[in-house]
């Protein structure tokens, strides 16, 4: 049986388009809130990456890490986490979901019980940000065992001979960072370059869909669209930041910031 | 798990960086993979290469000033009535306390990779004033990032290190300490690594880093060693190390060469913060049995919670006030080679109030915390005993803290 994940970038490639990864925080600003929200983007977005916030997280930029440490102070839980997941799943047209974090809070819960759990509820994917490859190795065959794709993530840093390694040992999708950057830094590198490498990652092995991300934002996305897949993190939780400010509703905001963001790739 | 004889220590890790298979490692960002291991090649072969080594001397001799003093505090040790106290006075390294090996090494190696920006973390404000010191040394520009309630706590030793040309950039995101500071610098480095290098503050961080400032502070050791074989003939038949332990940088430096002995003969004993006396906060993990976690890239013993948020930590003195702790301490820990205990801030203070009353060494709030350990432990102790506690920090730094606690008298 096919992933989801597999099905909605086969959707996208249909519609001859990239597929619209967003991310949002989960329990940002509070647990039944972003539930809303992903029920709000569903319409739009292809596939649903819905971070787990910790509070040391050593590669994301200052707007993710503002909705992760306001989702922990309201009190997010890894339970909780589940909780909306599972809410959402049960939403008729549920799109995949891929829960994207730092490897302390999977170990902290087990990575057996967590994967068991992700597979209860329905994650379809993790992202792992502090397991790179290969200490990933054995994960990434727990993972394959409950059907949950590992996205492996791939950087301008990562050398020809690892990319192969890596890319040989991955699942279905990888995730291309696009710059030397935290996550939501100003695009420092001209989306041709990054398209270059990209396209350098994609010969590897054409069958593997890979998405790009870091920086991308609404100005931005129309020049990667030659990708299998882009996503939009920051420029999202920038905008639930923005709505709290001006005492708007973030779950409004936010949909019509990713339906713009799906037209642009239209 | 086993700690091998004749094998540095910081060279016991496995294939992946794991000590006793289980601390240490490198969980870090795939955009630090490259990096990573440039940094680990490039000390691997320069840690082997004689010249690299006589550059490293020639720099800690003649700028660091070695040897630091090795001193007996004779009117300690008659008030205390026990075991001799003795203590290696590595405040007295440039600067004013041993963040200087690491910092200068890794200066050494950012020049060999041509790297023309070093970033550093900071808590006490020593890693940072030293990092400042070094760069400023090899023409390296500097750039430190400090907590904001550390900003505020360690003013004299932030002045030093605008005063040296660096740029402290406050980090004001969850507790505003060490453990933020490193965090931010990590996120900086991500950003950066191809033209900056990173040098991380104490022996903590993804493997390498802990086995460059292990191999840094063994200085410590090293004269230590020659100096208690000039003092008594020989390494003496019971002597005690007492060293205080926040990410573990000093306490690792201070023990690494006597590694190889018997610990009824050369016993070693870490000192954690444990926090102010009413409060439940600790910087302690070893001794309040915190869970491994995976923290700035290695497992270790650290505080957090069951969900695996790494939880705030309280000290008085913010060289110790870290969640978490070295992968070289959790291995001694485990495989019982060191013993550890904490105290309170209040025995802190009090142990420095004895200690300057008797002797004219104004250890920082650091070391106190291993006087006081010292000071109790040695009043059961026979004559013969020779305790040695190292005093690696200077109370210069802590001067407002003192005067808010003690009164003016002692800042």
């Amino acid at each position: 049986m096919l992933n989801p994940i597999d099905l909605a970038f086969k959707k996208a490639k249909k519609e001859n388009r990239p597929a619209l990864l967003t991310y949002t925080v989960a329990g940002d600003s509070t647990k039944n809130q972003s539930l809303l929200i992903l029920n709000a983007i569903s319409k739009y977005a292809d596939i649903l990456e819905l971070g787990v916030p910790h509070n040391t997280p050593v590669a994301d930029g200052s707007q993710i890490q503002t909705s992760a440490y306001r989702a922990i102070k309201n009190g997010i839980k890894i339970e909780d986490i589940f909780w909306i997941v599972k809410k959402y799943k049960k939403k008729k047209n549920s799109k995949p979901i891929i829960l994207m974090g730092y490897y302390n809070m999977i170990f902290q819960y087990g990575e057996k019980k967590f994967l068991e759990k992700c597979k209860k509820v329905g994650v379809n994917g993790l992202i792992v940000v502090d397991l790179p490859w290969p200490e990933n190795k054995s994960f990434t065959k727990k993972c394959e065992k409950k059907s949950i794709y590992l996205v492996q993530l791939l950087s301008p840093t990562t050398s020809k001979e690892r990319l192969n390694k890596i890319i040989k040992d991955s699942h279905a999708m990888n995730y291309f960072i696009s710059m030397l950057s935290t996550t939501g830094g100003k695009l420092k590198v001209s989306p041709k370059k990054i398209m270059t490498n990209y396209s350098k990652i994609k010969k590897i092995n054409p069958k593997k869909n890979v998405v790009i991300g870091f920086g991308i934002t609404e100005k931005s996305i129309k020049s990667l669209k030659k990708a299998d897949g882009l996503v939009v993190g920051s420029a999202i939780c920038k905008e639930i930041s923005v709505s709290i400010q001006k005492r708007q509703n973030p779950v409004t905001n936010v949909a019509n910031l990713v339906k713009k963001l799906k037209y642009k790739i239209l | 798990m086993k700690l091998k004889k004749k094998i540095p220590v910081i060279d016991q890790g496995n294939k992946l960086g794991f000590w006793g298979g289980k601390f240490g490692g490198n969980f870090v960002p795939e955009t630090l993979k490259k990096p990573i291991e440039d940094l680990e090649n490039l000390f691997n072969k320069l840690k082997k290469d004689k010249k690299f080594i006589a550059e490293r001397d020639k720099y800690f001799k003649n700028w660091i000033g070695t040897p630091t003093r090795f001193i007996k505090l004779e009117n300690l040790t008659k008030y205390v009535g026990g075991a001799q106290i003795w203590s290696k006075v590595v405040s007295d390294a440039n600067g004013g306390a041993h963040k200087i090996y690491n910092a200068t090494v890794h200066c050494l190696l950012a020049k060999r990779s041509g790297k023309k920006i070093i970033c550093g973390d900071t808590g006490a404000g020593y890693a940072g004033k030293m990092l400042s010191m070094a760069a400023k040394k090899f023409g390296l520009k500097c750039k430190i990032f400090m907590g904001a309630k550390d900003i505020e706590r360690q003013q004299p030793n932030v002045r030093a290190m605008k005063k040296n040309g660096a740029e402290v950039i406050p980090v004001y995101s969850g507790s505003q300490t060490l453990v933020d500071a490193v965090s931010e610098c990590m996120r900086f480095w991500v950003a950066n690594c191809d033209t900056t290098a990173m040098c991380v503050g104490s022996t903590v961080g993804p493997a390498v880093f802990v086995r460059i400032c292990g191999w840094s502070t063994s200085q410590i050791s090293r004269e230590l060693k020659v100096q208690l074989i000039d003092e008594f003939g020989s390494i003496p038949k019971k002597l005690k190390l007492y060293n205080c332990v926040g990410g573990g940088s000093s306490s690792f430096g201070f023990w690494n060469e006597f590694m190889d002995y018997d610990k009824k003969q050369c016993e070693f004993i870490g000192v954690e913060a444990g926090g102010p006396a009413k409060s439940k906060r600790h910087a302690a993990p070893l001794t309040y049995g915190s869970k491994i976690g995976i923290l700035h890239g290695a497992a270790q013993y650290v505080n957090q919670n069951s969900d695996g948020q790494i939880e705030e930590t309280e000290s008085i003195s913010a060289g110790l006030d870290y969640p978490g702790i070295s992968p070289l301490h959790c291995f001694l820990k485990d495989t019982k080679r060191a013993r550890y205990t904490a105290v309170s801030d209040e025995e802190a203070l009090k142990a420095y109030k004895l200690v300057t009353k008797y002797e004219k060494l104004r250890p920082s709030l650091e070391p106190s915390h291993a006087f006081s350990v010292a000071i109790r432990e040695a009043k059961k102790m026979s004559k013969n005993t020779i305790v040695v506690v190292n005093s690696c920090g200077d109370a210069y730094k802590d001067k407002k803290i003192l005067k808010n606690r003690l009164g003016k008298k002692y800042a």
